[in-house]
């Protein structure tokens, strides 16, 4: 129907049938109901709470006592530390990060499958378990930059190693086939090619790490590298809520919104997704040829630092602390706690990303869009902040609720809402609103279609939702020392205050606990990767955002 | 059979009016609405099936209002079966649950679970599926069998009208033409009325028993195919439906005078008239054959079956006068891009009245 449009044609005619001016979306946009947008406005002013906290605190206090406070020397030497921590930790996590997720996933290595295990398993180990493994093994890790650099690189890379590795499985093997019909050899085109494709999830992978080495405390603690988040800690001990303590925070978050802003710029406008249609097909692999026992030595031998060194030294602090202090009753109680605050934990978040994710999928405008960002924020507030602006603002403002197992919980939705809420957002997305469509015309009422087609469609996303953030609850140390009540003992707690006095023995049991915990989460973020790579599904991102165990 | 009637229908988004003054009368059988992407027609169903109101107008189905008039029927309650793009089939459900799911709801067949099954098997039949899918999962089908059981699924609860919307856009184009007859058998089978919704001139004509031409939120024509086709109400429906190129010209009694030389017209007789030649009416010959006109062959596309040509008369693009005009020609003789050849009209021109300008 390329029908010429000959003149004298009456232009009106033939533009009648192009579509009428800027169409909005097919068939126009419900409005959401005002119940839903008032629980997505609470939620989610709840989460930013602590950021108005930090803000509103500093903006009490005089510029000359705040000045007073920035030029302490002390302070000087807290932030030069962060700053190099975090400079050293981030390069280090990267270059682990890709580089063994380039051997794993893109070359012949033998048993890639069972490397990959390996390569995620340090996920398990909770930073400042491995901070405790490491200290009660040689002391030459403590009170060093490189041991701190070290240590934290070898907890925290598998963060840059899993996007990477479901990016690479994404990554189309055509567009390095292009590059060497153009001339480039593996060399230019990992560099110019294949480094550029997998640079978002490189560089989101690099975000996650610097932002939990912001907010690391138990694992830089025992390794005695004071920063930021160590010296918030230091502060509030000694002046409770004093204002050194609040200016600190307010620092921090500072770091944090400019690794945000670090990573959006490098990050630019580039685009993600594979341009044009068809189903991608997975890349030939590298031959390693003569090489390869050499790289298999390698990788073996990286193994040995992430969980050969943690894993034999908590073994021997297990047998023979087994004839030191330890009740049994003491680790059950624990136990039981840790597994009813991650519970009610775990509901609590998921509940709570809800309101926000149903409004994004289902009623997109502004206003919702601008909810869900607002989530984002908390996802850089260390859990030092969180829990002192929890502590603040409850003495102040409702005294009742201090130090009360509620305010806790509360902690633990702050902190891990944004984990949360993208969770929630792509299992929500598996119920579109045509299949609702669809069954109130075959009769149902639209509790009804709730019922018999949402539900069953959103029920598994939810329930894996509220697991992972149960089992970040679970082996969450920071918070949980500031906000859990007097006498209230958890796994990370009872850890803690027997790692932190020396008794390395007897904190050994409580470690074990921890690692256990962490082992299913661990197991589904590096099936999660895998999946992708295997089944190479084109433009889905989904790896990139459940590999986020922020 | 029942008929579905709208009348006045109106509806905007905004400041974006989309449907503007709708009227239409289905009285049963296959009706397709025919119009470009964001024509309406997508809104139109919407409120034919109750997922949105009107601002105005009335739907009706079998002489009961159903929108408009200050009572709105929930689509619940309408009767209606939808099969929407892509088929939705609830990827949770095998496709005997699929079929039966609104079985098991208010309507709830007599004899219950044994009468469902009884209804699933006979749809799938009446689809033209094997009775061996009823267990399979929505993604072990391919994309014409989902379209299948997703109108299986519309048809079981004995809707009064069926609704459906571009069901066949996602297909590949041998899938979309045989899944098309098949579903066109089954709605005939079925009795329902039917509205089918298409940007696809072909699927309207070959499938429907009535098509209705929509642009910028209205009817420009509602005919059985043959008439659409070959009785355009307009020279935009004549381009749009059938692909006729418009030439302009002036008419003295019957006839006009034109770079394709003497051409008799129908339709306007006298005065300045728009001529819509569509491929199938040029006929081309050998450059310099007796009665053809010399035309420049400036593109060819090439089908397999049969292949377009498009010509230009009376000289280069500056030249007044000068007409471009498109031929359908045998696959045996397809002349160069750039080659000379001869070109006569066969028939008559259907011809419409011009504003002068």
């Amino acid at each position: 129907m390329s029908a010429p449009a000959g003149p004298g044609l009456d232009p009106g005619d033939v533009a009648a049938f192009g579509p009428a001016g800027a169409a909005p979306r097919r068939g126009g946009l419900p409005r959401p109901p005002v119940v839903l947008l008032a629980l997505g406005v609470l939620v989610v002013a709840t989460s930013l709470l602590p950021l108005g906290f930090v803000l509103w605190s500093t903006a009490q206090m005089g510029p000359a006592e705040a000045w007073d406070l920035l030029t302490r020397p002390r302070f000087a030497d807290l932030l030069w530390n962060t700053t190099r921590l975090l400079v050293g930790g981030v390069a280090l996590s990267a270059v682990l990060g890709v580089g063994f997720a380039w051997l794993v996933a893109r070359t012949d290595l033998r048993l890639s499958g069972l490397w990959h295990g390996v390569l995620c398993a340090p996920l398990a180990v909770p930073a400042f378990v491995n901070g405790y493994a490491w200290v009660s093994t040689t002391h030459a890790v403590q009170s060093s930059y490189w041991g701190a650099v070290l240590i934290v690189s070898l907890s925290y890379y598998p963060l840059v190693y899993l996007p990477t590795v479901a990016a690479l499985g994404r990554l189309d093997a055509s567009v390095e086939d292009v590059a060497a019909s153009l001339g480039a050899g593996p060399g230019t085109s990992f560099v110019r090619v294949v480094l550029p494709a997998i640079s978002p999830a490189v560089l989101g992978g690099a975000l996650l790490v610097g932002l939990h080495l912001l907010g690391e405390y138990g694992a830089l603690q025992l390794l005695n590298y004071p920063t930021l988040t160590t010296g918030i800690l230091d502060q509030y001990r000694v002046s409770f809520n004093g204002p050194a303590a609040t200016l600190l925070a307010l620092v921090l978050v500072v770091f944090c919104l400019a690794l945000l802003g670090l990573e959006a710029l490098a990050r630019g406008n580039r685009r993600r997704a594979r341009v044009g249609a068809g189903v991608g097909r997975p890349a030939a692999r590298h031959r390693l040829g003569r090489a390869a026992p050499v790289w298999t030595l390698v990788v073996a031998g990286f193994a040995v630092l992430t969980l050969g060194i943690p894993l034999s030294s908590l073994l021997r602090w297990l047998l023979h602390g087994s004839s030191s202090s330890l009740s049994s009753g003491g680790l059950g109680s624990a136990v039981g706690t840790t597994l009813g605050l991650a519970v009610v934990g775990g509901l609590l978040t998921t509940l709570a990303a809800l309101p926000v994710a149903w409004l994004a999928v289902r009623y997109r405008s502004t206003l919702a869009t601008l909810l869900e960002r607002g989530v984002y924020p908390a996802n850089a507030l260390p859990g030092i902040v969180v829990a002192l602006a929890l502590v603040t603002v409850s003495i102040n403002v409702v005294p009742a609720l201090y130090q009360t197992l509620p305010l806790l919980v509360l902690g633990y939705a702050i902190l891990f809402l944004p984990r949360a809420a993208v969770g929630v957002r792509s299992t929500l997305e598996l119920a579109p609103p045509v299949l609702d469509d669809v069954a109130t015309t075959l009769g149902c009422t639209r509790a009804g279609a709730a019922r018999r087609v949402t539900l069953p469609l959103v029920l598994p996303g939810l329930g894996a939702s509220v697991a992972l953030v149960s089992l970040a609850v679970a082996t969450e140390l920071t918070a949980t020392l500031l906000l859990a009540p007097t006498g209230t003992s958890t796994l990370a707690t009872q850890f803690w205050s027997r790692a932190s006095a020396v008794e390395y023995g007897a904190a050994a049991p409580y470690a074990l606990a921890l690692i256990v915990l962490s082992v299913p989460a661990t197991w589904l973020l590096g099936r999660v990767a895998v999946v992708h790579q295997q089944s190479n599904e084109q433009g889905n991102e989904q790896g990139n955002e459940q590999g986020r165990p922020a | 059979m029942t008929a579905l009637t709208v009348s006045g229908l109106t509806k905007s988004f905004g400041s974006a009016r989309v449907l503007d003054g709708v009227d239409l009368e289905v009285p049963g059988g296959l009706t397709a609405v025919l119009g470009a992407s964001g024509c309406g027609k997508t809104t139109l169903l919407r409120i034919l099936a109750g997922f949105i109101e009107p601002d105005a107008g009335t739907v009706s189905l079998g002489g009961r209002v159903v929108a408009g008039e200050g009572r709105t029927v929930p689509a619940r309650h309408r009767r209606i079966g939808y099969v929407p793009q892509e088929g939705a089939l609830f990827p949770h459900l095998d496709v005997a649950a699929n079929v039966s799911f609104g079985l098991t709801g208010r309507r709830r067949a007599s004899g219950g679970r044994r009468a469902a099954r009884e209804r699933v098997a006979e749809m799938l039949d009446l689809v033209e599926l094997p009775q061996a899918l009823a267990g399979r999962q929505p993604h072990e089908l391919s994309g014409g069998q989902q379209q299948r059981v997703a109108l299986a699924r519309a048809l079981a609860p004995r809707p009064d009208v069926v609704l459906l919307d571009e069901p066949f856009s996602s297909l590949d184009a041998g899938l979309r033409e045989e899944t098309g007859r098949a579903v066109a058998r089954a709605l005939r089978a079925s009795a329902a009325t039917a509205v089918l919704v298409t940007h696809d001139q072909g699927e309207a004509l070959s499938l429907a028993d009535q098509v209705a031409v929509m642009a910028a939120g209205r009817f420009v024509q509602v005919a059985p195919p043959a008439e659409v086709y070959l009785e355009p109400a307009s020279p935009a429906v004549a381009a749009f439906v059938g692909g006729a190129a418009l030439i302009p010209g002036d008419a003295v009694a019957g006839s006009v005078d034109c770079a394709l030389g003497r051409v008799t017209v129908r339709g306007a007789e006298q005065g300045a008239v728009l001529m819509a030649v569509r491929p199938e009416q040029v006929a081309v010959t050998a450059a310099g054959e007796p009665g053809s006109r010399a035309a420049a062959v400036r593109e060819v596309s090439f089908f397999g079956h049969d292949a377009t040509v498009r010509v230009r008369l009376g000289g280069d693009a500056t030249a007044a006068g000068a007409v471009e005009v498109t031929a359908r020609v045998g696959a045996d003789d397809v002349p160069e891009p750039g080659s000379s050849v001869g070109v006569r009209l066969l028939g008559e021109v259907l011809a419409f009245p011009r504003a002068e300008s």
